[in-house]
């Protein structure tokens, strides 16, 4: 088996077919985006080479740099969420009643689809039908806000069921980290009369902290690149109000018919995911690794 | 030691099997992507022709469409056994996003669904859509089309497109809470005015609208653009020989403003798309609703909707503006969509063939079965039509000027902007002259 495993061309076999969809899949449309970003294209006819002037068009368009501004909340938003997370996991995975109904409770948003989580939560913020405004009705609010067509707050809006979207997935992934400290730790603290405050933040967040590492930069690549749930609950609208930039590209390529620009928009956006993903990779590094025992 | 050997000599053909396996489940993945003829129209086995077609009548939110594409189709296939017809139906806004990526990647169907003028402009010029003169000129389909439909499908001279609907967007209202609060049909914008003013103090929803999907407030400001400046001045701003600072356009944005101050549109509209603002009207919530006459078979002749409700709406055109340069019958409209051919197809014939059938066809019975307007002449002596439907095509017929959707007359980026300005403008995020302003920029760019 060994000698299977460490024959060459066994190595190259096992890993050509995941490299070969890798490289028809991902990095080929990302060269060929990069240089669709330097024509002047409608889609359909004959492109233009037009250097780097989609790019430097990209630098003056105050749309693009609303709908960055707006990614940039989401991902602001959902990084200090992920600290409800943890506070959540903790709880969990303490020995209480129901931990295990209440689990399961959080995992339900993770097993919708997009499309059903906005067509749920379009029902919940509509204007006057919507759960929402009639429960504000029924305590008395006469003008209960327009969630959806208010500009100042239609992010917001979005912003919880994102939060809500992903809870599940992030609080498993605590949930899993924090049962994989082992019990003996815990115990020898609880012993020496550490306080459950204590434990939580001396032993388990410290032990934590690879884990802590990888949400951080999946939540936030995730909101920057985020594009589903905004498309279908809003378009982007009112006026550009909850465009991001993902929503952004593609309405730049699909409905402006300005598939040059719009590549460019994608390769800044990729650009901008990576640059995030260097520092906060640079920001989390630490030099001592924590070993359990 | 041989009972060792043999295992590992086992494990090491299930190793070898595997990968052989995975290899050729890979090979066969990505043959299903790159050997399929998705062009389609190929000559498959016993001589058979397959068309493509793709349109846009799901049977969910066009049940009569979807039903009458189908029976055309069926019969097609009666009469021409040795033909095929696929189709693959999407929904609006999908269609429209197929229709880009397929194009970019020249697979489009053999038939497909197209609107005129700027949004058909990319497709034409990217040579894509083959010429369907020689069909216009035949003997099936000369003098078929109402004069003025076709033109729109047209570009240097050649028509690349024949339209099966005909639209104008009369204002559908409930006569029932008419009644209830003693309103009568408007003639004037001032008497729409205090119509609006009376439904709204009494907590009524005055008008339905949807506007995160935008082009539904676009009717509202095509309207009134063309009541007070008259359906001239907006055409030349729209194509670039005029301009967007008339004052009469700019009046008309306003005008918008002061409706959106009043109430006029149900709340929450920049946040409801098209089918949630229809929705208020079609529960008795709204009492007014500006639409197309593609709504029609929801208020005639679709089954799923009770008659009690169907009984109570009527319509109006829009009314006159005191000191307004347009006239009455002018309408915003036009043909709504037409089929293409695809330049590419491989049985480019026998698809217009079947086009020139379906037009024919649609045009006999969209009528009587659908409740859509074609844009082959009608003949309204045959067949117990209902009245609305009836009475909309007489309007239609003593129609002075029908004003095409600016969405569809704009080229799509100046198109995206005007869509945009006008949630800005209902939402009162842009003043009308900023409304102007961002029109004439992006109007100049495109030209």
């Amino acid at each position: 088996m060994e000698k299977v495993m460490s024959n060459k061309i066994v190595i190259a076999l096992y890993v050509l077919p995941s490299l070969l969809l890798l490289l028809t899949v991902i990095y080929v449309p990302i060269v060929l985006t990069a240089y669709y970003g330097l024509n002047q294209w409608n889609g359909i006819g004959s492109m233009t080479f037009v250097g780097l002037d989609n790019y430097q068009r990209l630098f003056t368009d105050t749309a693009f740099w609303q709908s960055a501004w707006h990614s940039l909340l989401l991902a602001l938003f959902s990084g200090v969420s992920l600290i409800g997370y943890l506070v959540i996991a903790m709880i969990l995975s303490g020995k209480i009643k129901g931990a295990n109904l209440l689990r399961k409770i959080y995992l339900i948003p993770m097993l919708l689809s997009s499309v059903a989580i906005a067509q749920l939560w379009l029902k919940i913020y509509h204007p006057t039908n919507g759960v929402l405004n009639s429960l504000l009705t029924s305590v008395g609010v006469h003008n209960p806000p327009e969630w959806l067509a208010n500009p100042s707050l239609v992010l917001p809006a979005l912003f919880i069921p994102i939060i809500w979207q992903y809870a599940g997935f992030y609080i498993l992934i605590y949930y899993a980290g924090l049962k994989n400290i082992p019990e003996t730790l815990v115990e020898a603290a609880r012993i020496d009369g550490a306080s459950a405050w204590q434990i939580a933040t001396r032993i388990k967040l410290p032990l934590l902290r690879e884990v802590i590492n990888v949400t951080i930069i999946l939540s936030i690549v995730g909101s920057l690149k985020y594009f589903d749930l905004i498309y279908v609950m809003t378009d982007g609208g009112p006026n550009g109000a909850s465009e991001v930039m993902a929503s952004y590209m593609y309405h730049q390529a699909f409905r402006s018919f300005d598939f040059g620009y719009g590549s460019a928009t994608a390769f800044a956006l990729l650009f901008i995911c990576l640059v995030a993903t260097w520092l906060i990779r640079k920001a989390t590094a630490s030099s001592d690794t924590i070993q359990y025992s | 030691m041989s009972n060792e050997y043999g295992l590992r000599k086992r494990s090491h053909r299930k190793w070898v099997a595997g990968l052989t396996l995975m290899l050729s489940l890979m090979l066969v993945l990505s043959g299903c992507g790159v050997g399929k003829d998705d062009k389609g129209g190929s000559n498959g086995e016993g001589g058979k022709i397959t068309l493509k077609m793709m349109h846009l009548w799901p049977e969910g939110s066009s049940a009569q469409q979807s039903k009458l594409v189908t029976q055309i189709i069926d019969q097609y296939q009666k009469d021409h056994p040795n033909v095929v017809i696929q189709q693959e139906v999407l929904e609006n806004e999908q269609y429209k996003n197929k229709l880009k990526v397929l194009s970019a990647s020249n697979e489009l169907p053999d038939i497909g669904i197209t609107w005129a003028a700027g949004f058909m402009e990319p497709y034409v010029k990217g040579g894509l859509f083959t010429p369907m003169d020689d069909l216009l000129n035949g003997s099936k389909l000369k003098d078929k089309f109402v004069p003025g439909t076709t033109e729109a499908y047209a570009l240097n001279g050649k028509t690349y497109a024949l339209p099966i609907e005909l639209n104008i967007s009369p204002i559908y209202y409930n006569k029932a809470i008419f009644q209830k609060y003693n309103l009568k049909v408007p003639t004037t914008f001032d008497e729409f005015k205090q119509v609006v003013k009376t439904l709204a103090d009494h907590g009524v929803a005055p008008i339905a609208l949807g506007n995160k999907d935008r082009w539904t407030g676009s009717l509202w400001y095509m309207y009134l653009a063309d009541r007070i400046a008259g359906n001239e001045t907006l055409k030349k701003a729209i194509d670039g020989s005029g301009s967007f600072d008339d004052p009469g356009l700019i009046q008309a944005a306003s005008e918008i403003q002061t409706l959106v101050d009043m109430n006029a549109f149900n709340k929450g509209f920049n946040g409801l798309s098209n089918d949630e603002g229809k929705s208020e009207f079609m529960n008795d919530k709204a009492a007014m609703y500006l639409m197309g006459t593609w709504e029609l078979p929801n208020f005639t002749t679709n089954p799923a909707i009770p008659q009690a409700f169907k009984d109570q709406i009527g319509f109006f055109k829009f009314p006159m503006v005191a000191g307004g340069k347009g006239n009455v019958d002018s309408w915003v409209g036009g043909p709504g969509v037409g089929l293409f051919v695809s330049e590419n197809s491989k049985v480019k014939e026998e698809a217009k063939t079947f086009v020139e059938y379906f037009v024919v066809k649609w045009g006999e019975q969209s009528v009587t079965q659908a409740g859509v307007i074609p844009a082959t002449k009608v003949d309204t002596s045959k067949g117990n039509l209902p009245k609305l439907y009836v009475d909309l095509l007489n309007e239609l017929n003593q129609a002075s000027s029908i004003t095409l959707f600016a969405d569809v007359q704009m080229k799509p980026n100046a198109a995206q902007v005007h869509l945009n300005m006008i949630q800005a403008l209902f939402g009162k995020a842009v003043t009308p002259q900023q409304f102007a302003d961002q029109h004439k920029a992006a109007i100049q760019k495109e030209n």
